[in-house]
C-alpha cells in the first residue's frame, strides 16, 4: 500500500454535500486529499491539467455528481471514459437521482459504480464511508 | 440505527471461477449477505461467455446484475472475456468486478483500461479471502446502485 495520499476529485456544485463529503472523508482511515470541481468545465480542465490547473494532481478516484452547471456529469463522464488519457480513472456517480435511465446509462457509459446520495444527513455520511472503505481499503486501485 | 429499505427481488451474480475451493468460499460468503442473491458459476472463459449470451445448453440462462470475473481461466481468458464484455452493447451495463490473485500492476491497468468496473486482489488467506468477498457484498449489493433489472 502506497503511503502517498489518495487523490480523489470531487465534482459537485452543492456546498453543503461538498462540506459534508470533505469531513466524512477528513475522518477517514485512509490519508487522502480532496480537490473540489464545481461544475462539469472545471472538472475537465483539473483532469486535463488545463489553465489554472496545470498544476492539478492526477487523482486516483473521481466523485461525480450527474446535475452540474456548465456541462452536465453524463457528458463529463462519457468524455472522461473516452479519453484515453483518463479512462482509467474510476469514476464513482453519486447522484441524488434514483432515474433507472441515468443508472443504465451510467454504467453503459463505463461509470465504475453508481451510488445513490441519499437526502437524510447521518446516511449520507454513511455511504461516502462506505465508499472510502471499498474503494480505497479493498480495491486494487490503477496507479498505486 | 437507521432503517433502510431493500431491493426484495433476488440478486443474479455470474461467478467466473475455475478454482473449486474459491468457488465454494465465495458462494458462502454470499449465502451469509443481507440481501438474496443467487450465484451462478461459470469454470472458464467460453462458459462465460456461452452463459451470458444464453448459447446452447444457457438458453434459459438469467441475465447477471454483476460478474464476478478471475483473471486466469483456462480456454479463454479473463481478460478476453472482460473485453467482449465491455464492447458487447447488450452486456457492457453488466457491473463487472475482476477478482485475481495477480498483483501484476499491467492487470490492474489493463483491467481498467477495458473497463472493469473495479480491481480486487484476491488474499491468499482464507478469512481475508472471506473478508474481500463480505466487502463487495456489502457495497454492490447494499450500497451501488447495480443496473435495473432486465435492462440493456
Amino acid at each position: 500500500m502506497s503511503v502517498e495520499p489518495i487523490n480523489i476529485l470531487l465534482v459537485e456544485d452543492n456546498p453543503g454535500d461538498v462540506r459534508l463529503t470533505v469531513e466524512a472523508l477528513r475522518e477517514g482511515k485512509v490519508h487522502n486529499q480532496l480537490s473540489v470541481a464545481r461544475d462539469g468545465v472545471e472538472a475537465l480542465a483539473f483532469l486535463r491539467q488545463e489553465g489554472q490547473f496545470a498544476e492539478s494532481p492526477r487523482p486516483d478516484v473521481i466523485l461525480l455528481d450527474l446535475n452540474l452547471p456548465k456541462k452536465d456529469g453524463r457528458e463529463v463522464l462519457a468524455e472522461i471514459k473516452a479519453d484515453e488519457r483518463l479512462r482509467r480513472i474510476p469514476v464513482v456517480v453519486l447522484t441524488t437521482s434514483k432515474a433507472e435511465e441515468d443508472i443504465l446509462r451510467s454504467y453503459a457509459l463505463h461509470a465504475n459504480c453508481y451510488v445513490t446520495k441519499p437526502v437524510d444527513l447521518e446516511q449520507f455520511i454513511t455511504v461516502v464511508r462506505s465508499i472510502e472503505d471499498f474503494w480505497f481499503s479493498i480495491v486494487r486501485l490503477p496507479n498505486r | 440505527m437507521t432503517t433502510r429499505t431493500y431491493e426484495v427481488r433476488t440478486i443474479e451474480i455470474l461467478l467466473v471461477e475455475d478454482n473449486p475451493a474459491d468457488v465454494r468460499l465465495t458462494r458462502e460468503a454470499f449465502k451469509e449477505g443481507r440481501i438474496n442473491n443467487r450465484l451462478a458459476v461459470a469454470r472458464d472463459g467460453v462458459e462465460a461467455l456461452d452463459y451470458l449470451q444464453r448459447r446452447g445448453q444457457f438458453a434459459g440462462a438469467t441475465r447477471p446484475d454483476m460478474i464476478l470475473l478471475d483473471l486466469n481461466l483456462p480456454r479463454k481468458d479473463g481478460r478476453e472475456v472482460l473485453a467482449e464484455i465491455k464492447v458487447d452493447a447488450q452486456l457492457c451495463g453488466i457491473p463487472v468486478v475482476v477478482l485475481s490473485t495477480s498483483q501484476n500492476e499491467e492487470d490492474v491497468k489493463s483491467s481498467y483500461d477495458l473497463h472493469a468496473n473495479c480491481y480486487i486482489s484476491k488474499p491468499v488467506d482464507l478469512d481475508q479471502f472471506i473478508n474481500v468477498v463480505h466487502s463487495i457484498e456489502r457495497f454492490w449489493l447494499e450500497v451501488a446502485q447495480l443496473p435495473p433489472s432486465g435492462g440493456a
